[in-house]
C-alpha cells in the first residue's frame, strides 16, 4: 500500500511524461514547418500564384513565374481522386461495418488493410498500367484514380469506425419496422454517422495530397496550363507535391527556394484541411 | 377484485394445487381461454427453442398469443425472456451463431420457413424495446413515419393523415403537435418511448412486442406506458417482456413464467399471480428468489 503522497509523485510523473510525448510530436511539425516557411517565403509573391512557371530561363531572368497552373492541377487531380474514392470507401466501409457476417467481409478486410499499406507508388504504377497505358497519354483522370487508390482503404476504415459508433439498438429500431437491412443503414445510421464520414473524409483527401509518388507516372507533370480546360483531366497536369519533389531536385536555385514555397502552400492546404477535420470532429463531441 | 391487490396478499398454503396447466400443452390452455373470452390465436409458438452457439437462450418453448390480449414474459433476468420474444419477428436473424428451432406461427403459418421474408413478417410484428431509439437524424414526423416514408410511400396527405393516428394511438399527440419538425431525440425520455410505440403503430402491425418496455422510465411515464397498452389490445395482440411483477399483474391477461430458458408456467394471469401451478412459480412471485 502505497502512501498518498507517494500516489501523487506517481500521478505527477505519469503526466510528465504524457506532456513530454506531446512535446515530441509537435517538435518535428514545429522544425517542418518553420523549415519550409524560412525557405520558401521568398519566394511567395503576386506572381507566384498568377504565373506559370514556364522553362528555367524565366526565373533565371527574372522574369515573371508561379505556380497557378500546379494549384489548379492539384485542386482538379485531388477532386478527381475525392469522386472516385468516396463511393466507393463508402461502400466498403458499410460492408466492413454493417454486414459482419458476410461471407466476402474477411477478404474485404484483408484486401483493404494491404491496399492501405501498400507503397505508395505501386498505387502509381497500377494506374499507370490501367489507365495511362491504354490512354496513351500521361492525365489528370490517371493521377486522380492513382490518389482514389491512395483515399479508398482509409475511407474504408473511417467510414466503419464511424458507423460502429452508432448504437446497435437503432439498425434493430429500424428492422424492427419492417425496413430492409440496406435501407436501415442509408436512411438512419449513415445520416447519424455523418460527421465522422466527413472527417475520415478529409482525412483520406489530406493524405492523399500530400502524395507526390503516385503522380509520377500519372499525372506526370506539366510546365504549362493546358490551352484548353480538358487538358487538365486528359493530359499531363502539375500537382503541388510532385512539383515540390522536381523543382527540389532542378540545378536552379531559383527553382528551389520555388520549391520550399509549393511546400508552404501544400502545408496550408494540407493543415487547414486537417483543421478542418479537427472542428467537425470536435463539433461531434458537443453534440453526443 | 384488484388484481394487484391479491398479489400483494400472502397467499394461503391451501391454494397450491397439483399442476394441472401443462405448460408444454398450449391446446390445453386454448381451450381453457376459449370459453370466456375471444379464442383467436394470433401467433404461435410451437416447441421453439433458441441457442446461442452452444448455449441454450430458450428450450423447447410452446406459447400461444391471443389476439386483443396482453401476453406478459416475468422471470428472473437472463432466463429467456427476451431471446424468446426476439425470436417472433426474427430478429435472431441478425445475431452471429444464433440458431432457431421449432415453429413460430403467425396467422397459422410458420415464420421460419425459408420462403418467409423476415422484413415482411417484422411488418406485421412490431417491436418496441427496453430504451427508446428514436432515429437519431430525423424529426419527430419523420420517425413516426419511417416504416412508410422508406418503403417509397410518398403521399404527404397520407402521410400526415398516418402520423397524427399513430400519435393519437401513442397518447403523443397533444404534446408534440406543434413541434412535429423538432428532432426526435429532443423530447423527454417517456415521450421518446412512445414516439418508439408511435413509430410502431404506424405500419399498423398485428402484433406489437414490447421488451421492458417502462423499465427506462419514471413512474409517470410508465403509468401513462402502461394506459396506452391497455388502450392498444383492443386492436393489436402485445407480448410484453416485464421485470416488474405488478406491472405484469395490472397489464396482462396471460402470464408466461420463463426460468434459466424453460416456460415454467402459463396460463391466466390472475390465476397465475393468485394461484400458481409450479413452486418456482409462487417462490418466484413471493419474492423468495430473482
Amino acid at each position: 500500500m502505497k502512501t498518498l503522497r507517494q500516489r501523487n509523485i506517481r500521478d505527477y510523473i505519469m503526466v510528465s511524461l504524457l506532456i513530454l510525448s506531446t512535446v515530441l510530436v509537435l517538435t518535428p511539425l514545429l522544425i517542418i514547418i518553420g523549415y519550409v516557411v524560412v525557405n520558401g517565403i521568398g519566394a511567395i509573391s503576386m506572381d507566384f500564384f498568377t504565373q506559370e512557371l514556364g522553362s528555367p530561363a524565366r526565373a533565371m531572368q527574372g522574369q515573371p513565374t508561379g505556380l497557378i497552373h500546379t494549384i489548379i492541377g492539384t485542386l482538379v487531380v485531388d477532386t478527381i481522386g475525392v469522386i472516385i474514392a468516396i463511393p466507393i470507401g463508402v461502400g466498403a466501409g458499410i460492408m466492413l461495418s454493417e454486414y459482419p457476417e458476410h461471407k466476402l467481409n474477411p477478404l474485404l478486410r484483408v484486401l483493404n488493410d494491404t491496399l492501405n499499406g501498400m507503397p505508395a507508388i505501386l498505387k502509381g504504377l497500377l494506374a499507370f498500367a490501367l489507365i495511362v497505358r491504354p490512354m496513351g497519354t500521361f492525365s489528370g483522370l490517371a493521377g486522380g484514380i492513382a490518389l482514389a487508390f491512395v483515399m479508398i482503404p482509409i475511407i474504408a476504415r473511417a467510414t466503419e469506425s464511424a458507423l460502429m459508433t452508432i448504437p446497435w439498438s437503432i439498425r434493430e429500431a429500424g428492422l424492427a419496422i419492417g425496413l430492409p437491412r440496406w435501407r436501415v443503414v442509408l436512411s438512419t445510421i449513415v445520416p447519424a454517422a455523418r460527421i465522422g464520414l466527413v472527417t475520415g473524409f478529409l482525412i483520406a483527401f489530406a493524405r492523399a495530397a500530400g502524395e507526390a509518388a503516385p503522380l509520377m507516372f500519372t499525372s506526370f507533370g506539366n510546365n504549362y496550363l493546358p490551352t484548353h480546360w480538358t487538358g487538365m483531366i486528359l493530359g499531363p497536369v502539375d500537382t503541388l507535391p510532385q512539383r515540390l519533389y522536381s523543382l527540389a531536385i532542378s540545378p536552379y536555385s531559383e527553382w528551389h527556394t520555388m520549391g520550399w514555397a509549393a511546400g508552404i502552400v501544400l502545408l496550408v492546404f494540407v493543415v487547414a484541411l486537417f483543421a478542418g477535420a479537427q472542428l467537425l470532429t470536435r463539433k461531434k463531441a458537443y453534440n453526443t | 377484485m384488484n388484481i394487484n391487490v391479491m398479489f400483494k396478499k400472502k397467499k394461503p398454503k391451501q391454494e397450491k394445487i397439483s399442476p394441472g396447466l401443462q405448460p408444454q400443452d398450449p391446446h390445453r390452455i386454448s381451450k381453457e381461454i376459449s370459453t370466456n373470452g375471444s379464442p383467436l390465436i394470433r401467433m404461435e409458438a410451437k416447441e421453439l427453442t433458441v441457442k446461442y452457439g452452444t448455449v441454450t437462450g430458450v428450450r423447447n418453448i410452446s406459447l400461444p398469443i391471443y389476439n386483443e390480449k396482453v401476453t406478459a414474459l416475468i422471470g428472473p433476468s437472463g432466463c429467456g425472456k427476451t431471446t424468446f420474444l426476439r425470436a417472433l419477428n426474427r430478429m435472431h436473424d441478425l445475431t452471429p451463431n444464433a440458431t432457431v428451432t421449432g415453429e413460430v406461427l403467425l396467422d397459422g403459418n410458420n415464420i421460419y420457413v425459408p420462403r418467409m421474408n423476415p422484413v415482411t413478417i417484422r411488418r406485421k410484428v412490431g417491436m418496441v424495446f427496453q430504451k427508446p431509439t428514436p432515429f437519431p437524424t430525423m424529426s419527430i414526423y419523420d420517425n413516426v413515419v419511417a416504416g412508410l416514408k422508406l418503403v417509397g410511400i410518398r403521399n404527404r396527405a397520407l402521410l400526415s393523415e398516418v402520423c397524427e393516428r399513430a400519435l393519437r394511438q401513442a397518447a403523443l399527440w397533444d404534446e408534440v403537435k406543434d413541434r412535429l419538425g423538432s428532432p426526435g431525440g429532443s423530447i423527454s425520455g417517456g415521450q421518446q418511448q412512445r414516439l418508439s410505440i408511435a413509430r410502431a403503430l404506424a405500419i399498423e402491425p398485428e402484433v406489437i412486442l414490447m421488451d421492458e418496455p417502462t423499465s427506462s422510465l419514471d413512474p409517470l411515464s410508465s403509468s401513462k406506458i402502461e394506459d396506452l397498452i391497455n388502450e392498444l389490445k383492443q386492436k393489436y395482440a402485445i407480448v410484453i417482456v416485464t421485470h416488474n411483477m405488478q406491472q405484469a399483474a395490472r397489464v396482462s391477461d396471460n402470464t408466461g413464467f420463463f426460468y434459466v430458458g424453460d416456460l415454467v408456467e402459463f396460463g391466466p394471469t390472475d390465476k397465475l399471480f393468485t394461484n400458481p401451478s409450479h413452486k418456482r412459480t409462487e417462490e418466484y412471485l413471493t419474492g423468495k428468489f430473482g
